[in-house]
């Protein structure tokens, strides 16, 4: 269930996307849904910044990694358990950018004995790094049909992805990294007994969702060709607010829905981790807790139970063991 | 709302990107193709505007390996595998053609690093 | 050895021959539809009505978990829903850490009691879903609209005893914290969990009994002021029997340089007092002007355990006590979860502390700039500072005896980084140091296995299992480098690893740091040292690698 229902919805998709075209809903299509997607991606992703943003980190809780900077003789880590500004920018560039909390992964091994072992396995980091960064390319090199003139990146990003120089139009390495990828962080959902376990439907649906809108898009590239000169009209229309309807190979509208609902279902699954990683406190604070005091918005007032308290209690006690008392 | 110095300077970043091609100023229509001589493609022109490429790379194949040199079409049409004496005979600007389709849509061909318009050589010759 | 505990060899036989997910076994039932099983052994006692009272928590009353009724109050689901809306929207580490997970498993075999128990429910990320389950459910739109498929499921009273069996089966460690791609922190989530289940009268006595009594006393122990003196005295008898050197500690003394609080395990049991012993010496030997006061007679702080309220109410005293003594800065002992509320909370929660100075150190004039707000300085700073300006007169040669390893706690080297320090110091006063595997020691330390207040005797099943990984690594260490000393920062530790030591790893005793310091100190006056603060005989054969091959 947890796998069927998420295939089912992928293509279920599709075929709505197929339907539609083939009854020449290109209107609904092309125009009405993607606006409504992005509309609910850009007012779902800013609210959920916003609720992160207005919920207070009443305490300072990085999770130190790494050696703290104490004695000036004892080289502090700056990357793993930052004093600073700017050692917290380092450590959440390199977490963001190259995931650095998974390429410390390790792997247990309950042996006999019984005893365990521990090895490096860095596959996650790897097949994740794979994907989220072919991904980002991707998405990237989509600017040449928002923008007009085409922006110097693209033309860049597309030399070095088409480095092979294979088949016609260009092959793109970041398809079939971003295909590997998404292939090995679905198998080992699959595969893996502990992922099993503990995948929900909500695991497994983006990562159909975006294998077949990786699928659909290569689809059009190389296999079933649309007029991408009239895809590129028809999103400019789209961008300056003057949409028409166009009629355009239907890969163009299964991929076009696709993302939508990607779009739509961003802001309100796991795929917030986006911007969620820059908010976790346990990374993005500075181990300086001694040195600058971090302030709680709503820090209660507790009574705590005073020395006089405490003396007016045990006062002959204290005096038989000869304890000075503030009283005396 | 709490660290808001931290967090809408990046965030505001975000979305500007996110959504320049939204407000960055005038953007480009299809541009004006110059308009072919004669009366056919060889091809639909629908179904020319989103394959040529792979015809051509399917000719080129043909006629360097095969030596076959004819190319028929849906309609049994005949035409010569060539994209200088065929295509570019009717779409003979290559600039107001070719080059600004291409350039519209981010395509960087490299028919032309072999081939030459038939135009540009011309002028060369005459220089 | 305890009842609640099966035999070393049959646990052992338990934990090897095991089908479960850590041996790649896939359960039978998901886990959605497995309930909590409450066996003797696998869950601590309910909390007494006089600890709840005398912390000011609602619904005190007799219950035992392992019965079906819990005596919950009527309304307990809307005191949870309104108790976790309330902390949704207090602290953004928790919202964040309800819906960023992405399930990638990375934590999944991180964690001591999964390593341990092959329970499926202590994968942190399996620990953070019960909640996140709940969280769904009554937060959010496709939880409720999608139910099992969107992630979320009903909530039950079964919830209830689920979050107890495996919100006190989290030892608040942070390992799952290290390898985590979003840094979401299980020890976060336990705290909520446990805050909330405090609002329906659902707790354990262990935690709360000391935190209660740590209240009224000033400590744990629960040790009145002239038992907690006696008990100091009683030390230091011993202490002068053991090296001549007569010692009086300064008790609630006004006007002194420093304030000297450690965990009152180390005034009363041991081996926390062989450590004692340590610092006595220490600050004998440099003339430290200090008193130790019988109010804040606690380093550690039983409230991190509780609530971030009865954390704060008990942290408190440190200043206030600093305050009345007119120290100048104040000086903590070894402790791990001390250290994580002094290091991480104890500025936020009770600071500013305008009457304390910049930390001094008065023998070497170090300022330590990097205590400059809390005012509180590590006795292994201190006492590393100290050797790193040559002020201590050592003789490792006394530790010869002993072959040391060195346990990072949880907490000083997650919630701290306090990593290097310790070492400095052993590689000073012992010959003979060797390191445990690396992936069990420093940022990816394995907890004892009864930390965050479950270091009790009905949990031993548990505690045992959670602190196998431990075990296994400093039978390794054991092994390789004949090692039979496990030297801790930690008073908990200090405790639960002499437990799982005696049980997993015969021959390898447990220690603080500073009892090796003070073994190795050269005292003025002293009479000839031929025995350690154990009273153990320093001429005792150590052992070599694999001397004692017993598997």
């Amino acid at each position: 269930m947890k796998l069927l229902a998420p295939l089912v919805a992928v293509f279920a998709l599709a075929a709505l996307a197929l339907g539609g075209a083939a009854a020449g809903q290109y209107y609904l299509l092309g125009v009405v849904i993607p606006y409504v997607a992005f509309a609910l991606f850009l007012f779902g992703f800013s609210y959920k910044i916003y609720g992160w943003a207005k919920t207070p980190v009443p305490f300072n809780i990085p999770t130190t990694c790494g050696q703290q900077k104490a004695l000036p003789w004892i080289k502090g880590n700056e990357l793993e358990a930052p004093s600073s500004t700017l050692g917290v920018l380092g450590r959440m560039a390199l977490e963001v950018l190259v995931f650095r909390s998974l390429f410390r992964n390790t792997k247990a091994n309950l042996e006999p004995g019984p005893d365990l072992s521990y090895e490096s396995d860095k596959s996650l980091w790897l097949f994740g790094l794979l994907f989220h960064w072919s991904f980002l390319l991707i998405f990237l090199r989509h600017y040449r049909f928002f923008l007009e003139p085409v922006p110097f990146f693209v033309g860049f990003l597309e030399k070095f992805d088409g480095l092979l120089q294979i088949t016609l139009p260009t092959f793109y390495l970041t398809d079939a990294l971003i295909l590997l990828g998404i292939s090995a962080l679905f198998a080992r959902r699959v595969i893996s007994p502990k992922m099993r376990y503990i995948s929900l439907a909500a695991d497994y649906f983006p990562l159909m969702l975006i294998g077949a809108i990786a699928l659909s898009g290569m689809g059009m590239r190389y296999l079933h060709k649309v007029d991408i000169a009239l895809v590129k009209t028809h999103i400019q229309g789209l961008i300056t607010f003057h949409p028409e309807a166009h009629v355009i190979g239907a890969t163009f509208y299964v991929h076009l829905l696709l993302v939508s609902a990607l779009a739509a279902y961003f802001p309100f699954s796991k795929l917030m981790h986006m911007g969620g990683v820059f908010f976790s406190p346990t990374r993005n604070l500075a181990n300086d807790s001694r040195v600058n005091r971090h302030i709680n918005p709503w820090n209660p007032q507790i009574k705590i139970r005073t020395y006089a308290d405490y003396e007016a209690d045990f006062k002959d006690k204290m005096k038989s063991a000869g304890i000075p008392l503030d009283a005396d | 709302m709490y660290n808001l110095k931290w967090i809408l300077p990046p965030f505001l970043a975000f979305l500007a990107i996110l959504t320049y091609p939204l407000w960055s100023g005038p953007k480009g229509a299809m541009p004006e193709l110059a308009k072919p001589k004669g009366e056919a493609c060889v091809e639909s022109a629908t179904w020319m505007r989103a394959n040529h490429m792979q015809l051509l790379d399917h000719w080129r194949e043909e006629v360097v390996r095969n030596q076959s040199r004819v190319y028929v079409n849906q309609a049994g049409q005949r035409f010569e595998k060539s994209l200088t004496k065929t295509c570019l005979s009717c779409h003979n600007n290559k600039q107001e053609f070719c080059d600004r389709c291409h350039n519209y849509t981010s395509v960087k061909p490299y028919c032309f690093e072999c081939h030459v318009d038939p135009k540009l050589s011309e002028v060369s010759h005459v220089q | 050895m305890s009842k609640f505990v099966a035999k070393p060899a049959e646990l052992a036989e338990a934990i090897a021959s095991q089908a479960s997910l850590l041996t790649g076994e896939t359960p039978q039932t998901n886990w959605m539809e497995t309930p909590a099983e409450f066996k003797p052994g696998n869950y601590c006692y309910s909390a007494k009505p006089e600890a709840l009272n005398g912390l000011g928590l609602p619904h005190a009353r007799e219950w035992d978990p392992a019965e079906a009724d819990w005596k919950l109050p009527e309304d307990w689901m809307q005191r949870l829903h309104v108790g976790m809306k309330e902390r949704l929207g207090k602290n953004r580490a928790f919202k964040l850490f309800m819906e960023i997970c992405v399930r990638c498993g990375a934590c999944a075999d991180k964690c001591h009691f999964f390593l341990g128990t092959g329970d499926p429910k202590n994968m942190p990320v399996m620990r953070a879903e019960l909640m996140r389950s709940i969280y769904r459910g009554e937060f959010t739109v496709a939880g409720k609209l999608l139910g099992q498929l969107g992630g979320a499921r009903k909530f039950t009273e079964e919830v209830v005893k689920e979050w107890f069996m495996y919100y006190y089966q989290c030892t608040e460690c942070r390992r799952c914290s290290v390898f985590c791609p979003y840094g979401i922190d299980t020890a976060e989530i336990t705290m909520m969990a446990r805050e909330l289940l405090h609002l329906i009268g659902v707790n354990i006595n262990w935690v709360l009994k000391p935190a209660s009594d740590c209240n009224r006393t000033g400590n744990h122990l629960n040790l009145e002021p002239h038992a907690f003196v006696s008990a100091l005295e009683s030390i230091c008898e011993d202490l002068e029997d053991i090296t001549g050197i007569a010692i009086e500690p300064p008790i609630n003394k006004k006007g002194a340089e420093v304030l000297f609080i450690t965990p009152s395990a180390d005034a009363f049991a041991v081996p926390g007092m062989y450590t004692m012993m340590g610092y006595l010496l220490l600050f004998k030997h440099i003339g430290l002007d200090y008193t130790i006061s019988t109010y804040a007679s606690e380093g550690g702080n039983f409230g991190l355990f509780t609530s971030s309220d009865v954390m704060k109410k008990l942290n408190g005293k440190m200043y206030h006590e600093a305050e009345r003594l007119g120290v100048k800065w104040i000086l903590g002992g070894e402790c791990g979860h001390m250290w994580r509320v002094v290091h991480q909370y104890m500025s936020t929660m009770n600071g500013p502390a305008p009457f304390l100075e910049v930390p001094k150190n008065p023998i070497t004039g170090t300022l330590f700039e990097h205590a400059k707000e809390t005012k509180m300085v590590h006795i292994a700073e201190f006492t590393a500072d100290l050797i790193h300006h040559h002020k201590l007169k050592l003789d490792p040669s006394r530790n010869d005896h002993r072959n040391v390893t060195f346990h990072d706690s949880c907490n000083t080297s997650r919630g701290m980084g306090l990593i290097e320090e310790p070492r400095y110091i052993l590689n000073q006063v012992v010959n003979n140091f060797h390191e445990m595997p690396e992936d069990t020691i420093r940022e990816k330390t394995f907890c004892c296995g009864s930390g965050s207040g479950l270091n009790t005797e009905e949990y031993m099943d548990i505690r045992m299992r959670g602190g196998f990984p431990r075990a296994a690594a400093a039978r390794w260490a054991k092994k390789t480098h004949g090692s039979d000393l496990l030297a801790a920062i930690c008073a908990i530790d200090r405790v639960a690893l002499t437990a799982s030591m005696n049980y997993w790893v015969p021959g390898m005793e447990v220690s603080g740091l500073h009892e090796l310091v003070g073994n190795a100190l050269i005292m003025d006056g002293e009479k000839n040292r031929d025995i350690d603060l154990r009273e153990d005989d320093l001429e005792r054969p150590t052992l070599g690698p694999m001397a004692e091959e017993e598997d």
